[in-house]
């Protein structure tokens, strides 16, 4: 009786197996996320076939957002600048878990073991460790340089040891906090060059290096040596020429690095400074259009990409590495404000805030192969930066 | 220069005297519709780039009416148009004029319009 009672709800359970859709289970390797900055929202894309599959609100101010990905990729952590840090599930594309952790947020980053997510905040000025499943607090690091005052946080990445290395703007320093004890942070200080603005970690996590706003040069701490301290590179590349006005601040990540030379934004002038990056002398500077944002590496290195600070930003330039010139101009639409490689780089996103889409460009030829629309489209992140160290 | 030009050129100059002190005194000079939508895109887009889309505050301070209250507003003009030395505020000069950016700095203090 009792089984026989079972056996219609074990037919029901595989008839709806049966019909769940063929792409409710699929992988996350070709996900990634593209930020509508004005609407709070986020579309979840995937670059298999360059298709959007769904959209998810209510993210909060996404003005300046960042995102970092579960270690299994499932999973986007958005960070807004309201402080709200958002768990999103890619796949079932809802929200799985919500907080509001600060009040002014720059973004975040995942530890090395997966297990915690940090926040690096402007307003209190500090970072935060959070449970990568549940969001719960950790740890709260207040980037405190005097009594009673805290100073903004920029250029947070992960990088072994669930170790994170960050820059302080008003306080001229690189610190360093080791989270192997979560709830036990210990963090170290390194005085650094004046009004650090972002930073970045080499793709091994061997050398942070932080650019400044406030002198002409890069503060590099070599990660394997941390009690050299930081040190000056590129100093002086302005030769005391008057600063061109800036109005975005250059963005740094780990793609700088190509072709043995990493290549970086001057700040106040119309070039990407070049380095050896070995030595970290400069090799080169490349005039370009306009004041540089991104410059990022396609992931062979061949090709270094850059957009530009408003009045510019309609612009891209395509820099070839050997060359060491600028091999292609073009613009993919108004207000470009970012770029992602697919993990290989056969085609690079872009999005274009002002003309409301992102472009699918084949970086071999330059073919724009997609157009997607895009309501104020800003960040694109894919899910392949869950794998690498310091995104 | 004989008398008659003398007396237009003064006539001229109190008129132009008085021109400045009544656009001074008044409210700043209305931009036209499609130029107001172009600064207050200007202002959410690209100011926002430091100080946030929703002006609450990034790299650079908040412009919230809050905020602003205690700021002479020629004082906040002259911020827009020359920038601040020592800080990272570029001068916009180039982008807009004084009238624009009084016209910018009256809408902040009353809590800024959002975008279309």
């Amino acid at each position: 009786m009792r089984l026989a009672a079972l056996i219609p709800a074990f037919a029901l359970g595989l008839a709806a197996c049966a019909s769940t859709p063929p792409d409710a289970v699929r992988g996350t390797g070709d996900l990634g996320v593209v930020i509508e900055r004005a609407a709070g929202r986020v579309q979840v894309i995937e670059h298999s076939h360059n298709t959007r599959l769904g959209t998810i609100a209510g993210l909060g101010d996404l003005s300046h957002a960042h995102v970092a990905f579960s270690r299994d990729a499932r999973y986007a952590y958005v960070f807004g600048r309201d402080g709200g840090l958002t768990k999103v599930d890619l796949l079932t594309r809802r929200i799985d878990k919500r907080v509001i952790q600060a009040g002014n947020s720059i973004g975040g980053s995942v530890s090395q073991n997966g297990k915690l997510v940090v926040a690096q905040n402007y307003e209190p000025g500090g970072i935060k460790a959070f449970d990568a499943d549940t969001l719960e607090l950790l740890a709260d690091v207040p980037a405190e340089y005097a009594p009673g005052k805290f100073s903004r946080v920029v250029g947070l990445a992960d990088v072994s040891g669930q170790r994170f290395v960050y820059a302080l703007f008003d306080a001229n320093e690189i610190r360093v906090t080791d989270f192997s004890d979560p709830k036990n942070p210990v963090t170290t200080r390194y005085p650094a060059g004046k009004q650090p603005y972002d930073g970045l970690v080499t793709p091994d996590g061997r050398y942070f290096l932080a650019g400044l706003f406030g002198e002409d040069g890069i503060s590099l701490l070599d990660l394997w040596k941390p009690e050299a301290g930081a040190r000056k590179i590129l100093a002086g590349y302005g030769r005391g020429e008057e600063k061109l006005p800036v109005f975005k601040m250059p963005h740094l990540r780990g793609w700088s690095l190509a072709a043995g030379q990493a290549w970086l934004p001057a700040i106040g002038r119309h070039e990407v400074l070049v380095a050896d990056a070995g030595t970290w002398a400069e090799t080169g500077r490349i005039p370009v259009k306009g004041q540089p944002v991104f410059v990022m590496a396609r992931p062979d290195g061949r090709q270094i990409w850059v957009n530009f600070a408003f009045p510019d930003n309609e612009w891209v330039q395509v820099i070839d590495t050997v060359d060491k010139r600028v091999v292609h101009t073009f613009s993919p639409g108004k207000a470009v404000l970012h770029m992602e490689f697919t993990p290989r780089g056969e085609n690079v996103w872009l999005s274009s805030r002002d003309s409301n889409r992102v472009s699918v460009v084949d970086t071999a030829t330059f073919a724009v192969r997609k157009e997607l629309p895009a309501d104020a489209p800003s960040g694109i992140f894919f899910t392949s930066r869950a794998q690498r160290i310091g995104f | 220069m004989d008398r008659p030009l003398l007396l237009h050129v003064a006539v001229l100059l109190g008129l132009t005297a008085l021109a400045v002190s009544a656009a001074q005194s008044a409210e700043p000079p209305q931009p036209d519709p499609a130029r107001q939508q172009a600064l207050v895109h200007m202002v959410r887009q690209d100011c926002g780039s430091c100080h946030g889309m929703r002006l609450t505050g990034g790299l650079g301070p908040a412009l919230t009416p809050e905020r602003l209250a205690e700021w002479p507003d020629d004082s906040l003009v002259a911020t827009i148009i020359h920038g601040r030395p020592g800080t990272a505020m570029p001068g916009w000069e180039r982008f807009l004029n004084e009238s624009e950016a009084g016209w910018i700095v009256a809408r902040l203090k009353q809590g800024f319009p959002p975008l279309d």
